[in-house]
C-alpha cells in the first residue's frame, strides 16, 4: 500500500499516490465516473477497455468482489485510480478483495491522490491520455511514453473485447422471440434482461456480417454497447444497414451511435464524457425523466428540433440528456428501430429505464 | 408542468417549540419555504409559537401567527386568512398532527383550503403503521411483523406468537416517544400501559425485533409527473435498536453493493408511489440482516424530516425549498440546481466526500435519566462534519460535539477489555468512544462486530485510526509526512499533542505551519465535481488542490454557536443569522462556520459563504487564514454564537484576528467574578452576597458568613451546570463531595440566595456611548428557576417606571463598566427593593429573538451593525433603531409571554422539579392584548390548554403556603373542586377554602382502599395539579412521584406559587370566552404607530447619552 505510484496526464500535470492492484505501468484515456455504488460492474464493463478509470467517490473496493456482479468475463479498464482503498471488505457475498482481483488481473492501479482534482482538470480540459506506474519515478520520463501512446479517436476496439466464439443465452420461461446480439462489448445484463422478457439471444462476434446475423433468423437485432471511436466501426454500421428496415432494430450506447451512422448521422467526442449513474435523461413524447447509467464519451450528432428524414425514413431523436442536451435515443418513425446512449441494463445504475426491452419485444411482436 | 395557476395563497404551519426529536431542523425547512412561496408571489401566512425562529420573522411571511399550534388555534387562523392551500409536510409530526385533525374536524372542508403535498391518505398509510404495512404487502416489500393492540392483554398475547424481544411503540408519537424493547412480560406490561397514554389514539405497536442489523434510510423525492430521485443514501453506523436521531450516521452508505442498493432504492420508490405522496419528500428506512442481505422497510415519513435536512446539507440539494416548488405544480426538470445553475434538480447527488453526523446529549443535565440509547430519540441535537474520507470527517464530529471526552482519545493509558468490551457493547452517548477504547485494550474487529453489530468496515477504520496514532506516537521527530497522514485522517493539534505528549497544541500548530502542512477547501458541489458549482460552500480536507475563490468585498466572519444543547439552542442560530442578513446588506461578504447541520445559518442561501467546520480554535484559524488568503477580513463576529465563540475570542485574539465588537478583555471583566465585582462596587451596584472557595472548609465559612440558603456551583458553568441551592450543612457538604472536584483551580462559588426575590432579564445594546435597552423581561417564577426555565412576560408587568428606569441606569453602568460593543444580557433579582445583579453576559442572549417579536425591534442585526462601528443614532437614521427604546413601550402595547418547553417526557422517572439548572430545550411565546390570555396561550402552545373547570390538586411547601390562599380560592369561586394534602388542605379550610383532604402516596391506599393521589392522578381524575417541592430540591417521594404521574398522564403540573397565579389569571382569560388570533405583523404596526405618535422618546437619542454620560 505504501509504495509509491505517479500518474502523469498528457499535459503534463503529475499526481503522486500508493501503487494499487497489479505493480507496473499502464496507459489509456483517463475518464472519472461518479458512481457511488458499482466499481465490480464499472470495473467489468467492456466499454472502458484502454481507459484510466478515475473514481470520485472517495473509499472504493467496500464491498469487496463476488462472483455474482461481472459485467463480462474479465476487468477491461487499464489502470484504476482511486482516492480510499478498503483495507478489509464487508459483506455477505464477498469472496475477496477488490486489491487482490486487481492485482490478479494484473490491473494497474493508483490510489491516495486527489482524485476530486484530477477530475476537475480532466472536467476543465476534457478527457486525455494518462500514464500510472508503480515502477517509474520520473514524471518526465513517464510523460514521454504518454505521449507516445495511442489515443481514443480512430480506435477500432470492439473487434479486442467481442466474444470469440458466438453464444445462446435461453429465454427464461417459455421462449417468445430469437434476438440476434452483436458483440461489441456487450454487458452480461443485457442478454440476461432480455431473456427475462422470453427472448433467446443468440450473442454473435462483432465482426458479424448481415448475413451472419439473419442466418440465425432471429424475430429482432440488437447491438450493444462497446469501447472506441464509433467513426471506426464501419463493420458494425454495414451489418446494421444490412438488417436496417427488415428486421426490429434496438441498440444501445455504441449500438446507439452505430444506428446513428446507419442512418447518416455523424458522431463526435464529448469533452469529458458521461460517466455515473445519476444523468437524467427526458424522454420527449412523455416529458418522463429516468435517472440512467452513462458510459460514453462520444454522441450523436443528429437534430433535436422535429424529425429528421433520412435514408430510412423520419427518424427523431426520441431522448436527451437533461444536463448538456446531448442526444441520448433516437427513434425511426417509418421502420421499427430504436436506441439509446444510455444502459437501460444498468448494472451498475437505476433500473428506471428496464422497460426499453419491453418495448424491444413489443417492437418485435408488432413486426412477427 | 407549469405552477399551478388556482393557488394564490399558502397556510404553512410551523412546528412550534424545539423539543427532543423536532429541533431546529424545520426552522431551516420552514424557512425554505417561505422564501419560495413568497418569490412565487403567493400571499403566504405561518402559524408557529416558536419565536425563536427565522421562519417567524415578520418579513417571512405577510401574516406570522405566533399562536399555538392546536386544531382550535389553526382553524382561527385559517378562518381569518382563508388560505387556498395548506403546507403541512416541513413542520415535522406537529404539522402532520395539526392537518389530520384540521381534516377530521371537516375544517380544511368548510373553509375549502387544499392540502399541499401529501393528502390525508398518503399522511394516514404512512404514519398509520397498520396501513403501512399494507402498503408494503401491495408491493410485495418485507417488513418486521407486528400487531396493533389497545390494552396490555392484547400485547401479551401478541407477544406469545411473535416471541421476545419486541418493539413497543405507540402511535403518533415524536421521535418514537414511549417506544423502546421490551424483554419479557414484566417489561412488556409497564412499557404497553404507558405507551398507551402517551399515544394520542391510545395505540401501541407490538413489532417483531431485527435489533442489530444495519440501518440505512433513502431521502426520496417525487413530483407531479411521477419522476422520482434519491437525493441521498444514509447509512446508520449504530445497528437497529438505536433510533436513527440518536445514531452515529454517515452519507453516502458505505457498505452496499450497487444491487443491494438499487433494490432500496426500487423498494423507495415503490412506497412513495404506494402511500401516494403526490409531491415532496420522503424519508424511507430500511433494515439489512449482514448475514443475508434480506431488506425490511422499517418506515416511512410522508415529509420533511431531521434526516432531510441532514441530506440537503450533506448534498447540497435543497430538499425544502423543491419540495415547496414541486407542490406549487413544478416538476424537477423544471427547478434549476443552484449550486450548478445550469443543470436541473430532476438527477441524483453524487459525493465525492464522506459525510458523518454525531448527535449530541444532555444526559448530564437530567441525574438518574437511562442513557441507554434505545429506539426512542434522547439526544438534544448534533453535528455534521465533512472530510474526504470517513476517518477526516469521524473525527472533525467528534470535535465538533465540544464535549469533553468526545474526541478520540488515543493518548490515554490502555484499559482493560474487561472494562471496556461492556462499555461498547451497550449502546449509549458514548459507545463509539468505548468501541476505540476496547480496541485498544485489544478486542479484535471480528469480536467488536459481533459484540456491538457495527458493521467490520467502519470498526476496520476505527483500526486505521489507532495505527496511524501508533506511527504519531512512534516517530522519531514529527516530519511533515507523519504530520499529513495524520492530518488526512481527521487527527486534531489537540490530539497530536496529546498522542506526542511533549509537546502542547500550539508547538504542534507552530510545527504544522513551519512544515506547510496546512488543510485545503473543498466544495459541495452536489455533482462530484462533474460541472462547475456556483455555490460557495466549503469544507476543509487535508488534501492537495484548494477551491476558495478570491472575495470582492470586506469579510467579516461569523462563528455558529455548533450543536443545539440545553443552554444553547436555535436562539443563537437566530442571531448569528441576523447578523448574515445585516452585514450583507451593509455591504459586507459574511462567511459563516458552523457544524450544526438543523441550522438555518448553515443554508447556503443565508452567508455570502459557507464553511461547514467545527468551532474549535484550529479549525477557525484554518478558516480565517484561507479567508485572508483569498481577500480583507476585517472582522471575526463571536458574540452571536451564545458560550461556543465567546470561549475562542481570547486565543483567537492572541493569534493576531481581529475580533470585533466587545474585546476579549472586556469579556473575561463580565465573565470572572472577582473582576466583575469590581466593575459592580464601581458603578455602585449590588451583587448578592458571595465568596469563592477551594476546598469544603472554605465552603463552609464562607456560608456561615453569609448565611443559608446559598447557590453553589463550580466556577465553570454554562446554561447553570451543577448549580443548586443548599440550606444547610449537610447538604453542602454532600454537594461538594458530590457536584464538584473542588480544587485551587476549580474553586466553588458560593452566593447568598435571594429568596422571594424577583427576577429581572434585561437585552440591551451598547455603541460605547449610548444604550439601547431592547427590552425588560420580568419572570414569572422567582429567582431561583433558570432564566431559561422561567416564563417571563414582556412588557414587565408588575414593575413600575422607577424600577424600569433604575434596571436602565444599572445596565448602562454595566455596559459602561465592562465595555460592551454589540449586546448585552444582564439578569437581576429584585428582592426587598434591592436591585441585584447577578450576572452579565457580554453576548446576544438566549431571549434576544424574544424581544425581537416582541418590540418589533432587529436586535442582532443592530448589534452586528454596532460591532462593526455602526452607532445607535446611527441605526436610528437608518430606521433599523426605532426613537426611543424597550423601556418605554407604549402602554397598549402586547403582552409577550415566553413559557420554556421541558423533556420531561424523554426521561421517565427524572424529577420534573425546575431550579438554578436548565434543563428547557425550547420556548413558545403567547401574545396577547392582556397578561391573562397571553399566558394561557402560552401554555397551550407549550403542554396543552389550561383547564377552565374539574380538579385542581394542591400541595405546597410551607413557604409558599401563604401565597397559595388566594389563588386557590379564585379557582374554588370558579368553580374547580380543590383536592389538597393534610397540611396544605388545612391552611386552605382556616381561609374559606373548602379543600378535600386526600391520602398521600406515603399514606398509602386506605383500609376499605381508598386512593391516593398519585392512584387518582393515574386514574385521570385530576385536571391540574399544583406542586412545589419541599425544602430543598431534591425528589420527596410524595411529590417526585406526583409529578412524575402528572408528566406520564400529561396533566399540567405548576411547580411553583406565581405560576400558579399567573394561571388563574389564563383560566379566568379562557372562561370569559372566545380567545383570539392576530397576525405579529399587526402588533408591531400597532407598537410602530404607538412610537411614533409618542413622539420625543423619553429615552434614547443624543441626549440621553451625554444625560447618562460616564460620572
Ligand atoms: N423491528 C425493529 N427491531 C429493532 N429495532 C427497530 C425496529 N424498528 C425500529 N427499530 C429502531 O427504532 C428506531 C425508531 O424506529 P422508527 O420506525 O424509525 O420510528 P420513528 O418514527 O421514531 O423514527 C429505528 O431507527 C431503529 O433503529
Ligand atoms: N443569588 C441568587 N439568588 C437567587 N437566585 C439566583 C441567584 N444567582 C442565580 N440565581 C438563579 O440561577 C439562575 C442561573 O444563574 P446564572 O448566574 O444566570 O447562571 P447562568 O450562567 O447559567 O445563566 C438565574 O437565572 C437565577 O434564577
Ligand atoms: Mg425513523
Ligand atoms: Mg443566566
Amino acid at each position: 500500500m505504501t509504495d509509491p505510484a505517479i500518474l502523469v496526464l498528457e499535459d503534463g500535470r503529475t499526481f503522486r499516490g500508493h501503487a494499487y492492484g497489479a505493480t507496473g505501468e499502464t496507459f489509456g484515456e483517463a475518464v472519472f465516473t461518479t458512481g457511488m455504488t458499482g466499481y465490480q460492474e464499472t470495473l467489468t464493463d467492456p466499454s472502458f477497455h484502454r481507459q484510466v478509470v478515475v473514481q470520485t467517490a472517495p473509499h472504493i473496493g467496500n464491498t469487496g468482489i463476488n462472483d455474482e456482479d461481472p459485467e463480462s468475463r474479465r476487468v477491461w479498464v487499464s489502470g484504476y485510480v482511486v482516492r480510499d482503498p478498503a483495507r478489509i471488505p464487508s459483506n455477505w457475498r464477498s469472496r475477496r478483495t477488490l486489491d487482490a482481483e486487481l492485482a490478479a488481473q494484473g490491473v494497474v492501479g493508483i490510489s491516495g491522490i486527489d482524485t476530486r482534482a484530477l477530475t476537475r482538470h480532466l472536467r476543465e480540459r476534457g478527457a486525455m491520455r494518462v500514464g500510472v506506474s508503480s515502477i517509474e519515478t520520473d514524471p518526465e520520463a513517464l510523460l514521454q511514453r504518454v505521449l507516445e501512446s495511442p489515443g481514443m479517436e480512430g480506435a477500432d476496439l470492439a473487434g479486442e473485447v467481442t466474444t470469440p466464439e458466438p453464444y445462446v443465452v435461453p429465454a427464461v420461461g417459455g421462449k417468445r422471440f430469437t434476438v440476434a446480439a452483436v458483440d461489441l462489448g456487450i454487458k452480461a445484463a443485457t442478454p440476461r434482461y432480455m431473456a427475462q422478457q422470453g427472448c433467446e439471444v443468440h450473442v454473435l462476434p462483432s465482426t458479424a456480417t448481415a448475413a451472419d446475423i439473419l442466418a440465425v433468423s432471429p424475430d429482432g437485432v440488437f447491438f450493444s454497447n462497446g469501447p472506441g471511436d464509433p467513426a471506426t466501426a464501419d463493420g458494425p454500421v454495414a451489418a446494421l444497414r444490412g438488417v436496417l428496415g427488415v428486421k426490429p432494430v434496438f441498440g444501445i450506447c455504441f449500438g446507439n451511435q452505430i444506428l446513428g451512422r446507419a442512418l447518416g448521422f455523424g458522431t463526435y467526442k464529448l469533452k469529458f464524457g458521461h460517466r455515473g449513474v445519476n444523468q437524467p435523461v427526458q424522454d420527449r413524447r412523455t416529458a418522463q425523466i429516468a435517472i440512467t447509467s452513462h458510459n460514453h464519451g462520444f454522441a450523436v450528432d443528429a437534430p433535436t428540433e422535429g424529425p429528421a428524414t433520412t435514408d430510412y425514413g423520419k427518424v427523431e431523436v426520441s431522448h436527451v440528456d437533461l444536463n448538456d442536451g446531448v442526444v441520448e435515443g433516437l427513434r425511426c418513425l417509418d421502420i421499427p428501430a430504436f436506441s439509446v446512449q444510455y444502459h437501460p441494463e444498468a448494472a451498475p445504475g437505476p433500473h428506471d429505464a428496464t422497460s426499453l426491452f419491453t418495448a424491444f419485444t413489443d417492437l418485435m411482436a408488432a413486426n412477427a | 408542468m407549469p405552477k399551478r395557476s388556482d393557488i394564490n395563497s399558502v397556510l404553512v404551519i410551523g412546528s412550534g417549540p424545539i423539543v427532543i426529536g423536532q429541533a431546529c431542523e424545520f426552522d431551516y425547512s420552514g424557512t425554505q419555504a417561505l422564501r419560495v412561496l413568497r418569490d412565487e408571489g403567493l400571499r403566504v401566512s405561518l402559524v408557529n409559537s416558536n419565536p425563536a425562529t427565522i421562519m417567524t420573522d415578520p418579513e417571512f411571511a405577510e401574516a406570522t401567527y405566533v399562536e399555538p399550534i392546536t386544531p382550535e388555534f389553526v382553524e382561527k387562523v385559517i378562518a381569518a386568512e382563508r388560505p387556498d392551500g395548506l403546507l403541512a409536510t416541513l413542520g415535522g409530526q406537529t404539522a402532520l398532527n395539526t392537518a389530520v385533525a384540521l381534516h377530521e374536524r371537516g375544517v380544511l372542508e368548510k373553509y375549502g383550503v387544499e392540502l399541499l403535498g401529501a393528502s390525508i391518505d398518503a399522511i394516514r398509510a404512512g404514519e398509520d403503521r397498520q396501513k403501512f404495512k399494507g402498503v408494503c404487502d401491495a408491493i410485495g416489500a418485507d417488513y418486521a411483523r407486528s400487531t396493533l393492540v389497545r390494552t396490555v392483554e392484547d400485547g401479551v398475547t401478541v407477544a406469545g406468537e411473535l416471541g421476545y424481544p419486541l418493539v413497543l411503540r405507540p402511535s403518533f408519537t415524536l421521535g418514537g416517544a414511549g417506544s423502546g424493547f421490551a424483554h419479557d412480560e414484566a417489561e412488556l406490561r409497564t412499557m404497553l400501559a404507558a405507551g398507551l397514554v402517551q399515544s394520542p389514539v391510545h395505540e401501541v405497536l407490538v413489532e417483531e425485533s431485527v435489533l442489530g442489523w444495519k440501518e440505512f434510510e433513502l431521502e426520496v423525492m417525487r413530483d407531479r409527473n411521477d419522476n422520482c430521485v434519491v437525493v441521498c443514501s444514509i447509512e446508520n453506523l449504530d445497528p437497529m435498536g438505536v433510533h436513527t436521531g440518536d445514531s452515529i450516521t454517515v452519507a453516502p452508505a458505505m457498505t452496499l453493493t450497487d444491487r443491494e442498493y438499487q433494490r432500496m432504492r426500487d423498494t423507495a420508490f415503490a412506497v412513495i408511489r404506494q402511500v401516494g405522496v403526490e409531491t415532496g419528500g420522503s424519508n424511507i428506512q430500511f433494515a439489512v440482516d449482514p448475514a443475508t442481505g434480506r431488506q425490511v422497510v422499517i418506515e416511512m415519513n410522508p415529509r420533511v424530516s431531521r434526516s432531510s435536512a441532514l441530506a440537503s446539507k450533506a448534498t447540497g440539494f435543497p430538499i425544502a425549498k423543491i419540495a415547496t416548488k414541486l407542490a406549487l405544480g413544478y416538476t424537477l426538470d423544471e427547478i434549476p440546481n443552484d449550486i450548478t445553475r445550469e443543470t436541473p434538480a430532476s438527477f441524483e447527488p453524487s459525493l465525492d466526500y464522506v459525510v458523518v453526523k454525531i448527535p449530541r446529549f444532555a444526559f448530564e443535565k437530567f441525574p438518574g435519566s437511562d442513557t441507554t440509547l434505545t429506539t426512542h430519540m434522547k439526544s438534544v441535537g448534533e453535528v455534521m462534519a465533512l472530510g474526504r474520507s470517513f476517518t477526516e470527517a469521524l473525527q472533525k464530529a467528534t470535535r465538533s460535539l465540544e464535549a469533553k471526552g468526545a474526541e478520540l482519545d488515543f493518548a490515554s493509558p490502555v484499559g482493560s477489555l474487561e472494562e471496556w468490551l461492556p462499555k461498547a457493547k451497550r449502546p449509549h452517548d458514548r459507545r463509539l468512544q468505548a468501541v476505540v477504547q476496547a480496541m485498544r485494550a485489544g478486542a479484535s474487529i471480528e469480536t467488536l462486530a459481533a459484540e456491538t453489530g457495527i458493521d467490520p468496515w467502519f470498526l476496520d477504520q476505527l483500526a486505521l485510526l489507532g495505527e496511524v496514532a501508533a506511527d504519531l506516537a512512534g516517530a522519531a521527530q514529527l516530519d511533515a509526512e507523519t504530520l499529513r497522514a495524520a492530518k488526512r485522517h481527521g487527527f486534531s493539534d489537540v490530539q497530536i499533542a496529546a498522542i506526542r505528549g511533549d509537546l502542547g497544541e500550539e508547538d504542534v500548530r507552530r510545527l504544522r505551519h513551519a512544515l506547510g502542512v496546512r488543510p485545503v477547501y473543498k466544495t459541495v458541489d452536489t455533482c462530484a465535481a462533474e460541472f462547475a458549482a456556483k455555490t460557495p460552500y466549503h469544507y476543509s480536507s487535508y488534501d492537495e488542490e484548494d477551491e476558495i475563490s478570491p472575495g470582492q468585498r470586506p469579510k467579516v466572519l461569523i462563528l455558529g454557536s455548533g450543536p443545539n444543547r440545553i443552554g444553547q439552542g436555535v436562539e443563537f442560530d437566530y442571531s448569528c443569522v441576523h447578523a448574515c442578513y445585516a452585514l450583507h446588506d451593509a455591504g459586507y461578504e459574511t462567511v459563516m462556520v458552523n457544524c450544526n447541520p438543523e441550522t438555518v445559518s448553515t443554508d447556503y442561501d443565508t452567508s455570502d459563504r459557507l464553511y461547514f467546520e467545527p468551532l474549535t480554535c484550529e479549525d477557525v484559524l484554518e478558516v480565517v487564514a484561507a479567508e485572508q488568503r483569498s481577500g480583507e477580513v476585517v472582522g471575526v463576529v463571536v458574540q452571536l454564537g451564545g458560550q461556543t465563540p465567546l470561549g475562542l475570542a481570547q486565543r483567537l485574539k492572541d493569534a493576531g484576528v481581529p475580533i470585533v465588537g466587545t474585546t476579549p478583555e472586556a469579556i473575561h471583566l463580565a465573565e470572572e467574578r472577582g473582576a466583575f465585582g469590581r466593575v459592580l462596587h464601581q458603578a455602585g451596584l449590588t451583587a448578592p452576597k458571595h465568596g469563592t472557595a477551594r476546598s469544603y472548609e472554605e465552603a463552609l465559612a464562607i456560608t456561615h458568613e453569609i448565611g443559608y440558603p446559598v447557590l453553589v456551583r463550580p466556577s465553570y458553568v454554562l446554561g447553570g451546570r451543577g448549580m443548586e441551592i443548599v440550606y444547610d450543612d449537610a447538604t453542602l457538604q454532600d454537594y461538594i463531595e458530590r457536584a464538584t472536584e473542588v480544587s485551587p483551580e476549580h474553586p466553588v462559588l458560593v452566593d447568598r440566595f435571594l429568596d422571594d426575590a424577583i427576577e429581572v432579564d434585561v437585552d440591551a445594546l451598547f455603541d460605547g456611548e449610548e444604550l439601547f435597552l431592547g427590552g425588560v423581561m420580568e419572570h414569572i417564577e422567582e429567582a431561583g428557576i433558570h432564566s431559561g426555565d422561567s416564563a417571563c412576560v414582556l412588557p414587565p408587568i408588575t414593575l413600575g417606571r422607577a424600577d424600569i428606569a433604575r434596571i436602565r441606569e444599572a445596565t448602562e453602568a454595566i455596559a459602561r463598566g465592562v465595555g460592551v460593543r454589540g449586546l448585552l444580557n444582564v439578569q437581576f433579582a429584585i428582592a426587598g427593593d434591592v436591585l441585584y445583579v447577578l450576572e452579565a453576559n457580554p453576548r446576544a442572549s438566549r431571549t434576544a429573538p424574544f424581544v425581537s417579536k416582541a418590540t418589533a425591534v432587529p436586535l442582532a442585526k443592530a448589534a452586528a451593525r454596532v460591532m462593526l462601528g455602526a452607532s445607535v443614532a446611527q441605526l436610528r437614521e437608518e430606521g433599523m433603531l426605532p426613537a426611543g427604546d424597550g423601556a418605554d413601550l407604549p402602554l397598549d402595547a402586547p403582552i409577550c409571554v415566553k413559557e420554556a418547553v421541558l423533556p420531561w417526557n424523554r426521561f421517565a422517572g427524572v424529577d420534573t422539579v425546575l431550579g438554578p439548572e436548565m434543563k428547557s430545550t425550547g420556548e413558545v411565546m403567547g401574545v396577547d392584548a392582556g397578561f391573562g390570555t397571553a399566558f394561557a396561550k402560552s401554555q397551550e402552545a407549550a403542554y396543552g390548554a389550561l383547564p377552565t373547570k374539574g380538579r385542581v390538586f394542591v400541595s405546597v411547601a410551607n413557604r409558599d403556603k401563604r401565597h397559595l390562599i388566594f389563588p386557590a380560592k379564585r379557582l374554588a369561586d370558579l368553580g374547580f373542586e380543590v383536592l389538597a394534602t393534610v397540611g396544605t388542605a388545612e391552611v386552605l379550610r382556616r381561609n374559606g377554602v373548602a379543600a378535600t383532604v386526600v391520602r398521600k402516596l406515603s399514606d398509602g391506599r386506605g383500609e376499605d382502599g381508598e386512593p391516593t393521589i398519585v392512584d387518582r392522578i393515574v386514574a385521570g381524575e385530576v385536571d391540574l395539579i399544583v406542586n412545589t417541592p419541599f425544602g430543598n430540591s431534591g425528589p420527596r417521594l410524595d411529590g417526585y412521584e406526583i409529578r412524575t404521574a402528572a408528566v406520564s398522564r400529561g396533566i399540567p403540573c405548576l411547580t411553583t406559587v406565581q405560576a400558579l397565579a399567573a394561571a388563574v389569571q389564563g383560566i379566568e382569560a379562557l372562561r370569559s370566552g372566545e380567545i383570539g388570533v392576530a397576525p405579529l405583523q399587526r402588533h408591531h404596526a400597532l407598537i410602530t404607530a404607538a412610537r411614533s405618535a409618542a413622539g420625543e422618546p423619553r429615552y434614547g437619542g443624543a441626549a440621553g447619552a451625554t444625560e447618562g454620560g460616564d460620572g
